[in-house]
């Protein structure tokens, strides 16, 4: 079985970003960029299902501009064998997103997409659904735990109530969520191999997909303030504080 | 004039309050707004959904395939009726269950999604946040097209109740797949009151320190009758099942009172919380981000002050 995975080149989860002062939009000037933190889950799950043997290849695809090249060397430093960049420069619409990785997935034909359940610049939690539906395969988002049992997949799922179990035939889009697993390290001579390994280039023309409708953003602002707090030496204190506000 | 097709969550036979929230932000679109209960046997479902305020239909689809919140299953029913309805808003809310379907519906449409309305300035002009909630954006929908979206629960109260739709059955004629099944649920959460609409919550992080020691926070939460929650790093050390992560990526919650307790404050912990009326840190460390965002604060060890708290509420 091939695995497909899909990284996004991200704001750093560590990084405090800034909105620029006349709203047009969040200041990335120097600002440090890795893989989206659920790619790195998704990476690590595939590499596993190789080294379990259950997955011949593992294949990482990225949309993005020119160094967006670093994540799939990332990626490839997992232990993914080969990488695709479409480079697009600008920023893709999830939809867009959606369908360039139809394409991709058309042409590879996996037995398995892992993604990330969200990326964590804009938080849209959107692209594994959307991509699914294009395709009209299954999906099984937010993964705590995955089985691949032949053609079936089990999941469990990290719902609202707990944990929902449900069985997908395959090929499926599964959506990985933090408890999946824990990525592993990257080691210098993994790192040192991925420089050799191969990166295939090709545009949004090359798979025939065309850009879908998106929203504009017209306005970026910073969140509203909280008011300055006050800070309470003991309990009684804590206690007259919460009772002056009503609270308790 | 908009018309806006509002999608019930309900389980085990009883409306969510999540449906509540959304159709309180659809209300402020403006135009017509129904609620679609999709359901094995949605009657009672749709007869409460009927009674919020603001809502003028209520559509029940009843199939056997609708026995379980299946995204594949219910999404080309969503679609279809959107689209053979002429709706020109289709809203869920951002819970598990909407953020899974939502974004399924829209792709079958081909339109583009906004996910977590926070604001809405207009029928095509909604504000969502990104970088968890570091930043808001307005964006602007294409006004040619309907608009699907995910109501941010945490930013709307549950609309009254009072109204009197008409609730009307529906048969959707789409086609179902069967390559995706559901086979159980695991409740992790207790009797205590739901994390996501109690006015309370109390949570615990990783200074808790295991899953023993967290009955000091079960036990200040039962005192004040609040939900309890927790930060991930409590979640994947195992003191606390998943469904108690508050976050970015867990449950965004918006309680008039919340007590973080051996909780830092990352980044990812605060976005869940942005829009709690009061928020008390509790924490050792005097130099915790969470101080930064706290309206109380107290330095100190959460072994000593909780049991002595609880004993002076
Ligand atoms: C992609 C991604 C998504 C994430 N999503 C979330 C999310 O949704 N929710 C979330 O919470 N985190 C999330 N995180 C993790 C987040 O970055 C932090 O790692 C996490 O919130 C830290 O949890 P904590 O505050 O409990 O632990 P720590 O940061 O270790 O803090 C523990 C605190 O306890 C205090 N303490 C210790 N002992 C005592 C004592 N006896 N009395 C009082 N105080 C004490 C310490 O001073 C410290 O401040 C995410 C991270 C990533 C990368
Ligand atoms: N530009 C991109 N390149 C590669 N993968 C992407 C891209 N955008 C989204 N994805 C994938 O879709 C997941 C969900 O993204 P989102 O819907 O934007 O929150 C991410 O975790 C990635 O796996």
């Amino acid at each position: 079985m091939k695995v497909l995975v899909s990284v996004k080149r991200v704001v750093d989860y560590n990084v405090r970003i800034q909105v620029k002062g006349d709203g047009s939009g969040v200041n990335l000037d120097g600002v440090k960029m890795s893989m989206n933190p659920f790619d790195e889950i998704a990476m690590e799950e595939a590499v596993r299902l190789k080294e379990a043997g259950t997955a011949e290849e593992v294949i990482a695809v990225t949309i993005g501009g020119d160094k967006a090249e670093e994540q799939l060397r990332s990626a490839l430093a997992f232990g993914a064998d080969r990488a695709i960049h479409v480079k697009v420069n600008e920023e893709v619409s999830p939809l867009t997103a959606a369908r360039i990785l139809k394409a991709v997935f058309e042409k590879e034909q996996p037995g398995l997409f892992l993604m990330g359940k969200q990326a964590i610049d804009d938080d849209n939690n959107q692209t594994g659904q959307m991509t699914s539906a294009l395709l009209g395969i299954p999906q099984a988002t937010f993964a705590g735990e995955l089985k691949i049992d032949g053609n079936k997949a089990t999941v469990v799922r990290e719902v609202d109530a707990g944990l929902e179990t449900i069985e997908v035939d395959l090929p499926a889009v599964v959506t990985a969520d933090l408890r999946l697993n824990e990525p592993r390290y990257l080691k210098l001579p993994d790192i040192m191999k991925a420089k050799r390994k191969p990166v295939e280039t090709v545009s949004m023309a090359d798979l025939g997909v065309e850009a879908a409708p998106g929203l504009t953003v017209t306005k970026t602002s910073p969140p509203p303030a909280r008011a300055a707090g006050i800070k309470v030496k003991t309990v009684d204190e804590l206690v007259a504080a919460l009772k002056d506000k009503g609270l308790v | 004039m908009s018309k806006i097709l509002v999608v019930a969550q309900h389980d085990d036979g009883q409306l969510n309050v999540a449906t509540a929230r959304a159709v309180k932000c659809a209300s402020e679109v403006g135009g017509e707004v129904e609620v679609l209960v999709l359901a094995e046997s949605g009657q009672s479902i749709g007869e409460a959904a009927a009674q919020l305020e603001g809502v003028s239909k209520v559509l029940v689809a009843d199939n056997a395939a609708n026995s379980q919140p299946l995204a594949a299953v219910l999404a080309p029913q969503i679609a279809k009726v959107a689209q053979d309805g002429g709706y020109s808003h289709v809203f869920g809310p951002n819970t598990t269950y909407g953020k899974d379907l939502m974004p399924r519906v829209a792709a079958l449409m081909g339109v583009a999604m906004v996910t977590d309305i926070m604001a809405v300035h207009g029928a095509h002009e909604f504000d969502r946040p990104i970088y968890a909630g570091n930043a808001i954006v307005t964006v602007q929908a294409d006004s040619g097209q309907a608009v699907v979206a995910s109501v941010r629960c945490a930013s709307y109260q549950a609309a009254g109740q009072g109204g009197s739709a008409a609730v009307e059955g529906i048969s959707v004629d789409a086609e179902l797949p069967t390559h995706t099944r559901y086979v159980g649920l695991k409740k992790e959460g207790g009797d205590r009151p739901d994390l996501q609409s109690a006015p309370r919550v109390v949570s615990g992080g990783r200074g808790v320190g295991s899953s023993e020691n967290f009955k000091v926070i079960f036990d200040l939460a039962d005192k004040l009758g609040a939900g309890v929650g927790a930060s991930r790093a409590a979640v994947d050390s195992g003191y606390v099942p998943n469904d108690m992560q508050v976050g970015q990526t867990g449950k965004i919650i918006a309680p008039e009172l919340y007590i973080a307790v051996g909780i830092s404050g990352a980044i990812q912990h605060l976005a869940g919380i942005k829009d709690a009326g009061c928020i008390v840190a509790i924490n050792s460390d005097e130099d915790a981000p969470i101080f930064e965002v706290a309206d109380i604060g107290l330095v100190g060890d959460l072994f000593q002050v909780l049991p002595e708290l609880q004993g002076k509420l």
